[in-house]
């Protein structure tokens, strides 16, 4: 029997763009025309200003650890506890979800603020995850 | 809304509580319905207002019996009942109706005619939350704990207290779950979940259920208990992914609800006699505390390793044993509320004396919503 496989995100009309973004090695985030403010997660109107002329850009994909926890029961389906769930802080202002990769997976390993840098993996034709792992030099 | 104007004239949990695999869970709705209309000396025919969460108020009112002319179906997380409280008092003023009944039960435990719940792919939890390990409240709602600790000097050892501290409350209550005493050792020793957090600082999952009925407070002193007056009241929501919170730090929506109550109330801190604060996890306590207006952030976990929450301590807090030690069904609020009613009836199995007035904090999903109800048994 198959593994169970890892949740997959089914893009909306909103969404299409961020994993277009990610099939193609980056990650795209969304600024506003009227007010500046960069936004996440994906919607085509500015969550601060209400203006509909957004743009959307490539991120640097740097960011730091802001927070996470190690999970280790229940573990998700396709997950091998313990592994962290993180929240990375974008350069750019957001927060997103994720996973550190290339790195233990222990308090020790995991430093609060620890600098990161993007990693995208494949997880069909359709759906490539953002990833990141620390950042180098 | 007019400080108590309204008051709860009927409050009964299920008549069991922890794992009662003989009831499903709108049954034990209906439990928790009818042991508050007998606590109200009221018939069904009298409830003319219905307000519950996640199963809704057309399946409670048929399966009850009960024709309402006003409704709330409210279904914001374990915190939906604060929300029903707030609304229903504002409808018993406005004359939308007179006596209303809030019901919550779930069969958190046996899962007996519970729907599972879902995170559907092409929701934003479901692509930006789930694909990366998040699998139920253990994995998720931990995840600010860590920056907390930092941005406020808070330790693993403050903490644990939390969950050291309401098992002495759970001791002297008979329907607690868990009434062992524990140490902070035993707290930072339990098996790991989701790191920082151990199993003794994650809520239980049982089943169960309560129900509370509101009436004016014209009406309220023709009743058989003594009424407990709704004194102030708040509510807010931030955002279901608890990635997206604005910091980490602190909880917008409880920063919002709480003071809404306390500035309806005109109340100040040092008047509070009792506390509760939705602990589905240890670091609830805290983030209570100092969003409040307790105390700084900074103070909180000080001030509970201090005992000062503790029975005999200057501000009791989570008295029935909370989510940790009393019962956590995955909808904890009403239990909450039901043990500030009690404290202001004066028949809390560890009751604080003379206690005149509570504050009953509650929250939402992963910090996505937030009420607070502040009661009082003097006009």
């Amino acid at each position: 029997m198959a593994e169970p496989a890892r949740a997959k995100p089914k893009p909306t009309p909103e969404t299409q763009h961020f994993w277009d973004g990610t099939r193609a090695g980056e990650l795209r985030l969304q600024r506003c025309d009227a007010c500046a403010n960069v936004y996440f997660p994906p919607r085509p109107f500015c969550p601060s200003c209400a203006s509909r002329k957004v743009s959307v850009f490539n991120a640097s994909g740097k960011g730091k650890l802001y927070s996470y926890v190690i999970n280790h029961r229940p573990a998700a389906p396709g997950f091998t506890p313990p592994y962290a769930i993180a929240i990375v802080e974008l350069d750019e202002g957001p927060r997103m979800m994720s996973n550190i990769i290339d790195c233990p997976q222990t308090p020790e390993a995991l430093e609060l603020d620890m600098k990161l840098e993007v990693a995208f993996e494949k997880l069909d034709d359709k759906i490539t995850l953002p990833q990141f792992r620390p950042a180098k030099g | 809304m007019h400080r108590n104007a309204v008051a709860i004239v009927g409050a009964a949990e299920t008549t069991e509580l922890g794992v009662i695999p003989n009831m499903s869970q709108i049954q034990l709705h209906a439990d928790a319905a009818l042991n508050a209309i007998a606590d109200a000396g009221l018939k069904l025919s009298d409830i003319d207002g219905i307000a519950t969460a996640v199963e809704t108020p057309q399946q409670i009112a048929h399966y009850l019996g009960i024709t309402p002319t006003w409704v709330d179906g409210t279904s914001v997380g374990g915190c939906s009942f604060m929300l029903h409280v707030r609304h229903a008092a504002a409808a018993i003023e406005a004359g939308l109706c007179k006596t209303v009944l809030i019901t919550h039960a779930e069969s958190g435990k046996s899962m007996i005619g519970k729907q599972p719940r879902s995170t559907p792919a092409d929701s934003l939890n479901g692509q930006f939350e789930a694909p990366f390990g998040v699998y139920g409240p253990p994995s998720m709602f931990p995840i600010p704990v860590l920056r907390y600790m930092k941005t406020h000097g808070i330790t693993h050892e403050q903490i644990a207290m939390v969950a050291v501290v309401q098992r002495e409350w759970a001791a002297k209550n008979p329907r607690a779950t868990m009434k062992d005493p524990i140490t902070v050792a035993d707290v930072l020793n339990s098996r790991m979940i989701a790191y920082p957090f151990r199993l003794l600082q994650c809520c239980l999952v049982t089943d169960g259920g309560g129900a509370l009925i509101l009436t004016s407070a014209d009406r309220a002193k023709d009743f058989p208990r003594k009424p407990v007056y709704i004194l102030g009241t708040g509510e807010s929501v931030e955002t279901p992914m608890v990635s997206q919170m604005k910091t980490f730090d602190s909880s917008r929506a409880f920063k919002v609800a709480g003071p809404l109550a306390f500035k309806e109330a005109g109340i100040a801190h040092k008047d509070v006699d009792h506390v509760m604060i939705y602990d589905a996890f240890a670091h609830l306590p805290l983030y209570g505390l100092g969003d409040l207006g307790f105390m700084p952030h900074e103070e909180t976990g000080q001030f509970i390793a201090d005992g000062n929450t503790r029975p005999g301590g200057k501000l009791p807090l989570n008295t029935n044993g909370g989510g940790l030690s009393y019962m956590h069904s995955g909808m904890y609020g009403m239990y909450a509320l039901q043990e500030s009613v009690r404290q202001m009836r004066g028949i809390a199995p560890a009751q604080v004396p003379n206690a005149k007035i509570s504050v009953c904090h509650g929250v939402g999903g992963m910090f996505a919503a937030s009420g607070t109800i502040i009661f009082t048994n003097e006009k």
